[in-house]
């Protein structure tokens, strides 16, 4: 099995075990979309039911998640960079716009943290009201896939400098970069159905 | 924290339980280094990543399963039929029932299907093993530790007890202090984790693995129900495991999701729950489904009737299982908009069903029938299984079922629709499969009698409990001595007890037949019927699975591949086989994510944190790890299977 | 070319959306379902020129194509069943079920009693 190997196409996909391998992901990105999709009803569930806590309309500034959103999609752009090099065979582009991509999503973190301690502050916490605990929850397991991500892709770098480019490390970036794509969508619909429709209402 | 605050103390049957259990372990540790069997242990089974092997441990899991679930329902019959007698108390019987639910569904019905797809699917479509046999060993050791994990409670810190749908509030921190709680979080959340990975690989190894020219509608009928509840799996599985993350935070971290304050919707808890509850049910149905066509098509020695439409038929029953959550809730209090949809999408699901009881019966008709073991758990599967889904259309008029709601009713009907549906098929499955598993058949008189005992058990504990419940029982009422119900409730206790003698019989016959079976010596062992390709591999099944790939064009290859002669060993094609290697690595993962939902459950973050630390550290390793496995050469193939034929 | 494209697409979905909520002076409803609208649009710019959802050279077939149609089905069913079931059919008029004129009956009622 592993013997039958393609001539053509892209690398990642050459060996029965690279295609099982991201089909295998593709299925599991399916699974994700339902638990976002869990947290998501969890959310819009429980929107409004603040308490004493301030309203969502009080905190969020457009500002600092327009950034955060900027800062994401960016980093979507320069991962999908990176795989366009990887398949151009240029193991040095591919690590350049991979760490890139780290980079921004790091700057991402950053703020969302920031975000998250500064929300306490005016004291909207986990704790403090249902909507509140929907919110962190959300927006904290999406952060939460971030920080994987970024771990996940210095592993992966780390092996590529090892290894070079091959049937195995382009299936993995591939999939990271599947993975992190998919991280953006999930942010869209944070940054719409939370912050702006927040925001709106 | 003293060692008494921990422990579960007071309660004279959980002692015997407790020494019951020690002595238990003992003699297991005993006998294995009495006849040094560690190492044997480690290399053969708990480092294993064949699916045969890890198939078994999942059946063997599920039978010791169905033996604590089935030692708590005798208990609950006992107290129901003798009420006066104090042989519970009010706490010990809301564990019981709690237990008893929880781990029929998430650690008997479960992993005893998911055992005999491991074994059988790959067989069936003539693969070597599964896309990813490491992520297999992980699935299994993830179920083995939540397993774990769920049933030390009744010992360490107590049983959860707010019944095995866990409703909030009552499940929450303010009314369910304690560990207990957290254990039945943990325990489902860590062999949820398990499943969904399960549920990915099997669709793989089925999209991507089958012989060459089988396409999907070659695939028999056990595989295609294979590929169905997998969708399901991989879909409904993530609402669980984020409800229970939410109740998780709410009850360790403080959070306000379904609580009373901090305008939390308990509610809410239900309608997640019951979203990934409705699936699941659909998810231990249809692949018992698939079992109770391979065996009455190969006993009726016929091909499946209405193959596409059987199809077909599982297909719409998976869509249409995301559509009807709210039936488990009627009598939340919402409006009479929303439970009609739900009622009329519910009632849609006996359409493709009943496709499915004309298509068993259309399949029966005219052929000559052999009456083997799992051939009579299939014939007694289709008029019990009527009954439980005819009172399941009832329940599912939402007017009706505020009448029917938590009564015995709702008890009769469901294990109606699980026992006849699902334990049967278990049952017909295993019997069916025994032979390719361990290389004997189980004794078919002793199958018999636990097949009566069993059957006429079941009627006799279930049937009149629907009579209880228009008689107005309560479902988990822990008094019941009213007059009235009592001499149901004994009729029923009766038959409970025929039940557990079934499987006490079930049980022997496995000891029996091991002693005493003839050794097959073909592969094809229900006198030359098999229909699918699992039959055409030499018995014990080789490693390495298949030597040659037939070419499938057709449902029910292996009927030509009789006639023309043909087998898996075609001995000039045959080539090297790549497999994966052995690893402890599954195993250890999982231990130590086990080590951190212990330290979860009491709350101990330090044990928590360094579980969770080790983890990762083992996810880290993994992805260093490029052991590509290695190849069984063409000798040892030709030798080991002209050995298996007798060539 | 293509990703420079999805970027730039991507870029000025997320400056209208934000201008919709922030600036626009526009009805809430269809402030709402515009924003959502655009939202769809990007996923489908992320899976179709940044994750090559359909790519043909992956001997996958359509399946990364139907786990992603079935799950964002999904995903609308979670969340719009959600809301649906958890407002209980009593709280809101527009549907015009017998729920909702029950439960108006009874508001009136009870008005005509508390005068």
């Amino acid at each position: 099995m592993a013997a039958e190997e393609l001539k053509t196409g892209p690398l990642e996909y050459r060996t029965q075990e690279g295609q099982m391998g991201i089909m295998g992901f593709w299925i599991f990105l399916g699974a994700e979309v339902v638990l976002f999709a869990t947290l998501f009803a969890t959310y819009a569930v429980l929107f409004g039911r603040t308490a004493d806590a301030p309203l969502p309309s009080e905190l969020f500034e457009p500002g600092i998640v327009l950034i955060m959103t900027f800062l994401l999609l960016t980093s979507s752009f320069t991962c999908g960079l990176a795989i366009h090099e990887m398949r151009r065979g240029s193991v040095k582009g591919l690590i350049f716009w991979m760490a890139i991509t780290l980079a921004l999503g790091l700057g991402f973190l950053g703020f969302e943290i920031y975000e998250f301690v500064h929300y306490a502050h005016e004291g909207a916490t986990l704790q403090s009201s249902a909507f509140w605990s929907a919110f962190f929850v959300l927006a904290g397991t999406h952060g939460l896939h971030v920080t994987l991500g970024i771990g996940w892709a210095i592993l992966l770098l780390i092996q590529i400098k090892q290894r070079g480019l091959t049937n195995v490390t382009s299936r993995k970036f591939f999939i990271i970069s599947l993975y992190w794509h998919f991280l953006d969508v999930i942010w869209i619909f944070i940054f719409t159905s939370v912050y702006l429709i927040g925001m709106v209402i | 924290m003293h060692i008494t605050d921990i422990l579960v103390t007071g309660e004279p049957i959980i002692y015997g339980a407790m020494v019951s259990m020690a002595l238990g372990g003992l003699a297991i540790l005993f006998v294995l280094t009495y006849f040094k069997k560690w190492g044997w242990l480690w290399r053969e089974w708990l480092t294993s990543v064949d699916h045969k092997k890890i198939g078994v441990m999942y059946i063997l899991s599920a039978l010791l399963m169905l033996f604590r679930g089935g030692v708590d329902a005798m208990m609950m019959r006992v107290q129901l039929a003798f009420p006066d007698l104090g042989f519970l108390n009010s706490q010990h019987y809301n564990e019981i029932f709690t237990t008893h639910g929880t781990i029929m569904i998430i650690f008997m019905a479960m992993p005893f299907l998911i055992g005999l797809m491991n074994i059988i699917v790959p067989l069936q479509i003539g693969a070597r093993d599964f896309a990813f046999p490491y992520l297999n060993a992980l699935s299994f050791w993830s179920f083995f530790f939540g397993m774990a994990l769920f049933n030390i409670s009744f010992v360490i810190g107590g049983s959860p007890d707010a019944g095995w749908t866990s409703y909030t509030p009552l499940s929450g921190a303010a009314m369910s202090p304690g560990p207990g709680q957290n254990f039945y979080l943990m325990g489902l959340q860590l062999s949820g984790i398990g499943t969904l990975a399960t549920g990915i690989n099997l669709m793989v190894t089925i999209l991507k693995m089958r012989a060459p020219g089988m396409k999907l509608f070659h695939m028999p009928i056990f595989t295609w129900s294979t590929l169905v509840t997998c969708f399901i799996i991989v879909f409904a599985f993530p609402i669980l495991t984020v409800a229970l993350a939410l109740l998780t935070i709410d009850r360790i971290f403080g959070s306000q999701f379904f609580t009373l304050t901090g305008e939390g919707l308990p509610m809410m808890w239900a309608n997640l729950f019951w979203m990934w509850g409705h699936p699941e049910v659909y998810i231990v149905i249809l692949p018992a489904f698939g079992i109770f066509s391979e065996v009455i098509s190969t006993f009726a020695k016929k091909r499946l009737f209405g193959y596409n439409v059987m199809v077909w038929s599982m297909i719409v029953i998976a869509l249409l299982s995301f559509l009807v959550w709210v039936h488990h809730f009627f009598t939340m209090g919402a409006g009479a908009f929303v439970n009609s949809v739900f009622s009329v999408s519910t009632m849609l699901i006996a359409v493709p069903t009943g496709v499915k009881i004309f298509n068993w019966l259309a399949t029966l008709y005219k052929s000559k029938i052999e009456f083997t073991v799992p051939m009579l758990w299939s014939l007694a599967f289709i008029p019990s299984f009527i009954l439980g889904g005819v009172t399941g259309v009832m329940l599912g008029m939402a007017a009706a079922d505020y009448q029917f709601h938590n009564s015995y009713f709702l008890i009769a009907h469901f294990h109606y629709v699980l026992i006849a549906g699902t334990v049967f098929a278990c049952f017909a499955g295993l019997v069916f499969w025994y032979p390719k598993m361990f290389g004997h058949k189980m004794n078919e008189r002793l199958g018999r009698w636990a097949f009566w005992l069993f059957f006429f058990g079941f009627h006799v504990c279930f049937f009149p409990q629907y009579f209880l419940g228009l008689d107005g029982m309560p479902r988990r009422l822990f008094i019941t001595n009213v007059a009235e119900w009592l001499p149901l409730n004994v009729i029923s206790t009766v038959g409970a007890a025929g039940m557990a003698l079934g499987f006490v019989v079930f049980v022997y016959n496995v000891y029996y037949s091991f002693r005493y079976s003839e050794r097959e010596t073909t592969g094809d062992s229900w006198n030359g019927n098999g229909r699918t390709l699992e039959w055409a591999t030499t018995t014990p099944v080789p490693y390495y699975n298949f030597a040659t790939v037939p070419y499938v064009d057709e449902i029910d290859p292996y009927v030509r591949m009789k006639e023309e002669g043909k087998t898996t060993f075609e001995e000039d094609k045959v080539k090297p086989i790549h497999m994966p290697s052995y690893t402890g690595q599954p195993f250890i993962f999982m231990a130590l994510l086990g080590l951190a939902s212990f330290g979860l459950i009491f709350e101990w973050m330090y044990l928590a944190v360094f579980g969770l630390i080790g983890g990762v550290v083992m996810m880290i390793r993994r992805s260093f790890d490029y052991d590509d496995g290695y190849y069984v050469s063409v000798e040892e193939i030709k030798e080991t299977e002209k050995k298996a034929r007798g060539l | 070319m293509n990703h420079v494209i999805g970027f730039i697409l991507s870029l000025v979905m997320t400056l209208v959306a934000a201008w919709a909520a922030i600036q626009s002076d526009l009805p809430v409803t269809w402030v709402i379902i515009g924003i959502m609208i655009l939202a769809l649009l990007q996923a489908g710019v992320q899976l179709f020129m940044f994750m090559h959802v359909t790519e043909a050279s992956s001997g996958n077939g359509h399946v990364p194509w139907n786990m992603m149609f079935h799950g964002f089905a999904l995903a609308g069913i979670v969340v719009a069943g959600s809301l649906f079931v958890m407002s209980f059919g009593h709280d809101h008029g527009d549907h015009g079920d017998m729920g909702d004129m029950q439960q108006q009956e009874e508001q009136h009622s009870e008005d005509h009693n508390g005068h």
